[in-house]
């Protein structure tokens, strides 16, 4: 394998609506600073790779054709990649995959959502033809998920709302986090209206606007940056409507793991990873994670979390930037965990920066519970 | 007073389309139209399928094998929906559950009613209120919703695959 890195990490600010800029300039804002970052220009780009979730998110049907200009691709290859909510993770994939090839030294990737132009809830929630029309959102599809977690091994009712306070508490040490929610505690949580049971208000992202770019490249320009080397990446999906298929626990999810792990030479996730950035839109996809990504036993997750292991301070932080529970622009978020996981192996992540972090998984899922992509980046060659 | 500037503005899109069901789906559907249930059995994993798609995903090969199911099952999981979904026509709190009918190895979503709310839980047994069949067409509308039997609940293990 050809070694590709992040050499440049721009986000913009996550807001519940960015009236001030229109799609290009949103994506714009997050390239300009992704290639400050990595002190390169445009002749330096060799391919741009963009990604975002449903074109049914603002209704504007493939966005690529008018943000050409704006992301910069006038005269290069140009790809859009779509996985669903795994989308900003996979498209990470697929750019460095183009360094790793060996035919592109530099790659610009971004991805974006702007969801305040629609409404995604509508776009989940179509009626299929011969169903009834029964869809309810991301939430209303994946709630009854983590009641059969909370069944299967007697979870108590306040872990969720402990991994939103602790996201919440995360994302004020974080100048770019939509949700600033001073003082939450689990008493606000569990105050807040119910939406999909078991899920609160507050157990669920919010709806933002707002974009994710990273600058990709080989060792010439990244042997000179402060840089954040992929030691290992992986996607993988699985059926919809599979017998056997463990939604509380996908195949898929477990195979993307190991797969990453053998590459970065990892034997035990919980000891060798300083720090992660998973994807977890609704509170108790934490604990489903940790064990589905192996960091832990089936059943131990919601005792880590309980314990506090995720929190900054901890065994395992997950989240220090407050996480998709925080900020959710749709199509960047998987990008932002694979970004800010470079953010924190090259000590750039400012007030949520996990002391000597070296190593640092960034995660993303999206469908049914069905895509999934993950990286495993360190600040040594 | 002054006039607020309006840096945006709302454009409508609408979208109507064919749907072609396939060979599978349409079997199924004609069938649901004469208050049928029928599913496709894979003839290798012998893993049931009811909405069938013509194949297993498991084994990546034709479900031709048909056998038609009763319209009991139990509740594998489901959530309450609290809040009212942009477009959707059902009026919250209502119960969205994932069905196992009784001999199929997937569920789908539908709706519990008849029941108090704070009953609804996993390995309840249910069974489907047709409407009236004066009313019936190629859709699971067919059946209006689900509700409680009173019969024991099952262990949740029942719902785990066995080859």
């Amino acid at each position: 394998m050809i070694e590709a890195a992040v050499i440049g990490v721009g986000q913009t600010k996550y807001e519940a609506k960015r009236r001030d800029v229109s799609m290009g300039g949103l994506v714009r804002k997050a390239i300009d600073k992704a290639m400050l970052a990595a002190e390169v220009d445009w002749d330096a780009i060799d391919a741009v790779i963009l990604g975002k979730a449903p074109d049914m998110f603002e209704g504007v049907m493939m966005p690529e054709l008018s943000l050409v200009d704006a992301i910069g691709a006038n005269g290069k290859p140009l790809l859009r990649v779509h996985t669903a909510g795994s989308v900003g993770g996979s498209t990470a994939v697929i750019a460095a995959s183009h360094v790793c090839s060996g035919n592109f030294d530099t790659v610009l990737t971004v991805t974006y959502e702007k969801q305040s132009e629609s409404n995604a809830t509508w776009a989940l929630s179509p009626k299929y033809p011969y169903s009834p029309h029964i869809n309810a959102g991301a939430g209303g599809y994946f709630a009854p998920y983590m009641r059969e977690y909370i069944r299967r091994y007697d979870a108590p009712e306040n872990i969720g709302w402990k991994v939103a306070v602790k996201d919440r508490l995360n994302a004020l040490k974080n100048p770019l986090a939509h949700l600033q929610i001073p003082g939450i505690d689990e008493n606000m949580v569990a105050e807040t209206p119910m939406l999909w049971e078991p899920l609160r208000y507050l157990e669920s992202c919010p709806s933002s606007d707002g974009a994710c770019a990273m600058v990709i490249s080989n060792k010439k320009l990244a042997e000179s940056r402060n840089a954040a080397w992929i030691k290992g990446m992986a996607v993988r999906s699985e059926g919809t409507l599979s017998a056997g298929r463990d939604e509380v626990n996908p195949q898929g999810g477990q195979d993307c793991a190991k797969d990453i792990y053998d590459q970065a030479g990892i034997t035990n996730p919980f000891k060798e990873i300083d720090c992660a950035e998973i994807y977890v839109p609704f509170s108790w996809y934490e604990p489903m994670w940790l064990e589905n990504l192996h960091f832990c036993d089936l059943g131990e997750g919601w005792k880590l979390t309980e314990k506090g292991a995720t929190e900054i301070e901890g065994d395992i932080p997950f989240n220090m930037s407050g996480g998709v529970l925080s900020s959710n622009p749709i199509g960047a978020s998987g990008m932002i965990r694979f970004g800010e996981a470079c953010l924190q192996v090259t000590n750039q992540a400012g007030d949520h920066q996990v002391d000597g972090a070296n190593v640092a998984m960034g995660h993303a899922y999206g469908g049914a519970a069905q895509f999934f992509a993950m990286w495993i980046v360190s600040n040594k060659k | 007073m002054t006039e607020e500037k309006k840096d945006f503005f709302v454009s409508d899109i609408s979208l109507s389309y064919q749907y072609t069901a396939g060979n599978a789906t349409t079997r199924f559907l004609n069938k649901v139209a004469e208050g049928k249930l029928v599913a496709q059995k894979c003839p290798k994993c012998s893993a049931v399928y009811v909405p069938p798609r013509g194949s297993c995903p498991r084994c990546g090969i034709a479900t031709e094998e048909e056998l038609e199911l009763p319209d009991t099952g139990a509740v594998e999981s489901f959530t309450i929906v609290h809040i009212p979904i942009p477009g959707n026509p059902i009026v919250p709190p209502y119960v969205s559950a994932m069905i196992r009918l009784d001999g199929a190895d997937i569920s789908f979503l539908h709706l519990i009613q008849e029941i108090d709310l704070a009953e609804i839980r996993i390995g309840m047994r249910v069974q489907a209120v047709w409407k009236d069949k004066s009313e019936w067409g190629t859709t699971l509308e067919n059946i209006k919703w689900f509700k409680p039997t009173g019969e024991d609940d099952v262990d949740p293990l029942v719902f785990k695959f066995k080859e």
